[in-house]
C-alpha cells in the first residue's frame, strides 16, 4: 500500500492495537491530524485542553491497564509543554509513546516557528528517542519504539516527525517483528541465584518484604501473593507499589518510608533478611543510607541491572522479570522438602504486632472539622474499596496511600518517582477512558487540582464521569508541615489565598459541584456524590488546616527515628 | 564500547555521563570496518562500585552496542599528539634531539616553528610536554586515548 507517512503512523497504531491517543493538533501535525479524520476507523483521537495533560492522561491509561499509553502533539511549544508528564512517566517506568510534529528536515536548525530540538530536550528524560528523517524508516522505527517501551523495565520513547515526512510517499506494510542488536531485556533470573534466594528466606529468623512498583508493572502481583502466604513473612510495599499485596490481608503492615507505618520502618530496621523486589531503594524510601537495615542480607529482584546495588548493597541480586522469578520461587518451594516453618518467624511476629497495636495511623476524630483522614476513609467505604483512585502530590497523596486500603494491583495511580503535581485529574481521565464502567476518582488538593483545572472540559466532552476528592485545607500542605517542622513555623507562600469557588467553577463548565464541611454529613453527602455514576462530580470537602501527615521521618534521618505524633 | 554510528548516540553517551555526574576525562570515538558501528573510548575516574554503575548504566542505553572495561585485563593504551613548538635559535636542536628521546616526529617546520607528532601512553605526552618550557609551546592538541585488549579476546558483536 502507498501511503503519506502520516497515514502510515494512523494505520500503524492501528495494526499494533492502539484505541486511544491524546493529543493536541498544531501546525506541524496537520497532515497527522488530516489522516486522522479520513484513516481512522477505531483509533479515537481525545482532545486535551494543555498538552501536559494529553501524556498525564496517557500515562493513566497504561497504569491502570499494563498497555502503552500514546500522545500526539506539534513540535515547539507542543513539545515542551509535554516535558513533564514525560519525566513523570520516566521516573515511575511507564510505557508510553510521544509523537511530536517537527518542522520540515530542510528547516530543522534554523530556528524556524515552533522549532525546538525535541530530541535533544527529551533525552535525559526517555527510555530512547527517534527523530524519523526518511518516510521508509516510519514503519519499523513505530515498531521498535513500542518494542522498546513496552519490554524490560519500560519507560517512554519519543518519536519526532517532521511535516515533510509526514507528507512524504512509501509502501507501507505492518512490521510483525523487530530485533534490536544493541536492546536485549532480560526474560528469565538466574536460577541458581534463584535457590540461594529461596534457601536464605528459609533459614530467615526476622525476614520482610519490600516491594514497590516493579511489582505492579511486571504483573507479578498474583505470584507474590502467592509467595508472601506461603512464607507467612510480613510484607511491606512502596508508594508505588500499594496493591500488588492486599493492604487488608493481615501479613500486610502497611506503606514503608517518609510517611510509612511505625511497624513497617521499625520491621525494616531490624530485619535479619530484606527480600527486595521491584522496588529500588528510593531515599524517600530508605531514610538515611547509611543507617538502612543494618543487620540485614539483601535479596534484590529487578528487571533493570543498574538498579541493582545503586544504592544499598545487596547480597544475593537477581536481574529479571518479577513474575517469572517469583513464579520459579514458588514452584521451587513446593517442590522443596523444607518446607517455611511459622515457628521461625514466631517471635518476629510478636515483636511486629507490638509495634503494630501501636496503631499509628490514629487520628482525632472528635472536632467539628472534617480531619482529612477521615475523609479518605470515608470514600473508601462508600466506594467500597473498589475504586480506581489517581492523586496528585503533597499531603492528600499521603492520606490517600495511608487510609485507602488498596487490595487490588493498578488501581493506585499516582507520580511517585518525579512528584507532579497537576498529574491527577488527567490521569483519572485516561483510566476512566479504559474503564468507562468504572468508579475513578481522584484525591487532590486544591492546590495540585488548579494546576490542570482546563481539563473539566475535556471531561465534559467525552463524558467522563470522574470524581474529584479534593481536600481543601486552603494550604500548600506538605509545603506547611515541612515549614511547621524545619523552618519555625515560617509559612512561606504555602497559604493560597483567593481560591475560586470550586462548585461554582464545576457547574459553569458543566459538572456537579458538591461542598462538604461538616463532618456530620460527610459520609451522606459523599454517597450521594458517588451515587451519580455518569456525571463528573466536583467534591470540595473543607478539611482542617492544622493537620499533618504522621508518622514522618524527617529527609536524612533513619528508619528508626520517626517522629509520631 | 561500540555503540550505533548515528546521529545522536554520542550525545546520548556524554549527557549520561553529566547527568548523573560521572566525569568525561578523554573520549575518542570514530566509525569502525563495519559502518554500522562506531568505536568509542571514553577515560573515567571512580571507584570500583562507581565504574560498576557506569558501565550499567551504559548499557541500559539503546545506542550503546557493547561495553567494555578495557582496566580489568591486559590492555594496549595509545594517545595521538600533535604539538606545535616555537623553534628558533639553540632551540631548533634541542627539539629534534628531545623529539628523538620520546620517539616522535617532526611533522611540519617553518623558520621558526617545529609540529611534533607523538604517540603514547597518556602519561609519556604528560612527560613530552613536562620537559619543554611552557614558553615554547604554541598550541597542542590530543586525541585522547584510545584502547584495545592484549591477546585473542576482542571487542565484538
Amino acid at each position: 500500500m502507498e501511503l503519506t507517512g502520516a497515514q502510515i503512523l494512523i494505520h500503524f497504531l492501528e495494526d499494533e492495537g492502539v484505541e486511544h491517543i491524546w493529543g493536541y493538533p498544531g501546525g506541524a501535525a496537520l497532515p497527522i491530524y488530516d489522516a486522522l479524520d479520513t484513516d481512522a476507523k477505531k483509533l479515537q483521537h481525545i482532545l486535551v485542553r494543555h498538552e501536559q495533560a494529553a501524556v498525564h492522561a496517557a500515562d493513566g491509561f497504561a497504569r491502570s491497564t499494563g498497555k502503552p499509553g500514546v500522545v500526539l502533539v506539534t513540535s515547539g511549544p507542543g513539545a515542551t509543554n509535554t516535558v513533564t508528564g514525560i519525566a513523570t512517566a520516566y521516573t515511575d517506568s511507564i510505557p508510553m509513546i510521544i509523537i511530536t510534529g517537527q518542522v520540515p528536515t530542510s528547516m530543522i536548525g534554523l530556528d524556524a516557528f515552533q522549532e525546538v530540538d525535541t530530541v535533544g530536550i527529551t533525552r535525559p528524560i526517555v527510555k530512547h528517542n527517534f527523530l524519523v528523517k526518511d518516510v521508509k524508516d516510519l514503519a519499523i522505527t513505530l515498531k521498535k519504539a513500542f518494542y522498546i517501551a513496552t519490554t524490560g523495565r519500560p519507560g517512554p520513547v519519543v518519536i519526532d516527525f517532521p511535516k515533510d515526512v509526514q507528507n512524504a510517499t512509501s509502501h507501507y506494510e505492518y512490521p510483525q517483528e523487530v530485533a534490536l542488536r544493541s536492546y536485549l531485556p532480560v526474560v528469565k533470573g538466574h536460577s541458581g541465584q534463584i535457590r540461594k534466594a529461596v534457601e536464605m528466606m528459609l533459614s530467615a529468623e526476622r525476614p520482610i518484604f519490600y516491594t514497590g512498583g516493579g511489582v505492579v508493572l511486571g504483573d507479578g502481583s498474583e505470584e507474590l501473593t502467592k509467595l508472601v502466604r506461603k512464607l507467612g513473612f510480613p510484607i511491606t510495599q512502596t508508594l508505588m507499589g500499594l496493591g500488588a499485596f492486599p493492604a487488608s490481608d493481615p501479613l500486610s503492615i502497611g506503606m514503608l518510608g517518609m510517611h510509612g507505618t511505625y511497624e513497617a520502618n521499625l520491621a525494616m530496621h531490624h530485619c535479619d533478611v530484606l527480600i527486595a523486589i521491584g522496588s529500588r531503594f528510593d531515599d524517600r524510601v530508605t531514610g538515611n543510607i547509611e543507617k538502612f537495615c543494618p543487620t540485614a542480607k539483601i535479596i534484590h529482584v529487578d528487571i533493570d541491572p543498574a538498579s541493582i546495588s545503586k544504592n544499598v548493597v545487596v547480597d544475593i541480586p537477581i536481574v529479571g522479570p518479577v513474575q517469572q522469578v517469583l513464579q520459579e520461587m514458588n514452584a521451587l518451594l513446593d517442590k522443596q522438602a523444607q518446607q517455611p516453618q511459622a515457628e521461625n518467624t514466631q517471635a518476629w511476629w510478636a515483636q511486629i504486632e507490638e509495634w503494630r497495636s501501636m496503631d499509628c495511623l490514629k487520628f482525632d476524630t472528635s472536632g467539628t472539622k472534617i480531619k482529612p483522614q477521615a475523609a479518605v476513609k470515608a470514600v473508601w467505604e462508600v466506594t467500597k474499596g473498589d475504586a480506581y483512585v489517581t492523586s496528585d502530590v503533597g499531603q492528600h497523596q499521603m492520606f490517600a496511600a495511608q487510609y485507602y486500603t488498596f487490595d487490588k494491583p493498578r488501581r493506585w495511580i499516582n507520580s511517585g518517582g518525579l512528584g507532579t503535581m497537576g498529574f491527577g485529574l488527567p490521569a483519572a481521565m485516561g483510566v476512566q477512558m479504559a474503564f468507562p464502567d468504572a468508579t475513578v476518582l481522584c484525591i487532590t488538593g486544591e492546590g495540585s487540582i488548579q494546576m490542570n483545572i482546563q481539563e473539566l472540559s475535556t471531561c465534559l466532552q467525552y463524558g467522563l464521569p470522574v470524581k474529584i476528592v479534593c481536600l481543601n485545607n486552603g494550604f500548600l500542605g506538605m509545603v506547611r508541615q515541612w515549614q511547621e517542622f524545619f523552618y519555625d513555623r515560617r509559612y512561606s507562600m504555602s497559604y493560597m489565598d483567593s481560591l475560586p469557588d470550586f462548585v461554582k467553577l464545576a457547574e459553569a463548565y458543566g459538572h456537579v459541584g458538591i461542598r462538604i464541611d461538616n463532618p456530620a454529613t460527610m459520609k451522606q453527602q459523599l454517597e450521594e456524590a458517588f451515587a451519580l455514576k455518569d456525571r463528573f462530580v466536583f467534591i470540595d470537602i473543607i478539611t482542617d488546616q492544622q493537620e499533618n501527615v504522621y508518622p514522618m521521618i524527617p529527609a536524612g534521618a533513619g528508619q528508626n527515628e520517626m517522629i509520631l505524633v | 564500547m561500540l555503540i550505533e554510528n548515528e546521529s545522536g548516540a554520542l550525545s546520548r553517551v556524554a549527557g549520561l555521563f553529566s547527568a548523573r555526574g560521572y566525569n568525561i576525562q578523554a573520549l575518542t570515538v570514530a566509525p569502525t570496518e563495519d559502518e554500522s558501528l562506531s568505536r568509542l573510548t571514553l577515560v573515567t575516574l571512580g571507584n570500583a562500585h562507581q565504574i560498576e554503575q557506569i558501565v550499567k548504566h551504559l548499557n541500559r542505553l539503546i545506542d550503546v552496542v557493547k561495553v567494555v572495561d578495557l582496566t580489568e585485563g591486559a590492555h594496549i593504551e595509545r594517545e595521538l599528539m600533535l604539538i606545535k613548538l616555537s623553534a628558533v635559535g639553540n632551540y631548533r636542536d634541542e627539539f629534534v634531539r628531545l623529539a628523538d628521546i620520546f620517539r616522535g616526529t617532526i611533522v611540519d617546520v617553518t623558520a621558526t616553528t617545529y609540529t611534533v607528532q607523538m604517540i603514547g601512553e597518556t602519561q609519556k605526552l604528560d612527560a613530552f610536554i613536562a620537559a619543554i618550557d611552557p614558553a615554547f609551546i604554541l598550541e597542542t592538541v590530543r586525541s585522547g586515548a584510545m584502547g584495545i585488549m592484549r591477546g585473542e579476546k576482542c571487542l565484538q558483536i
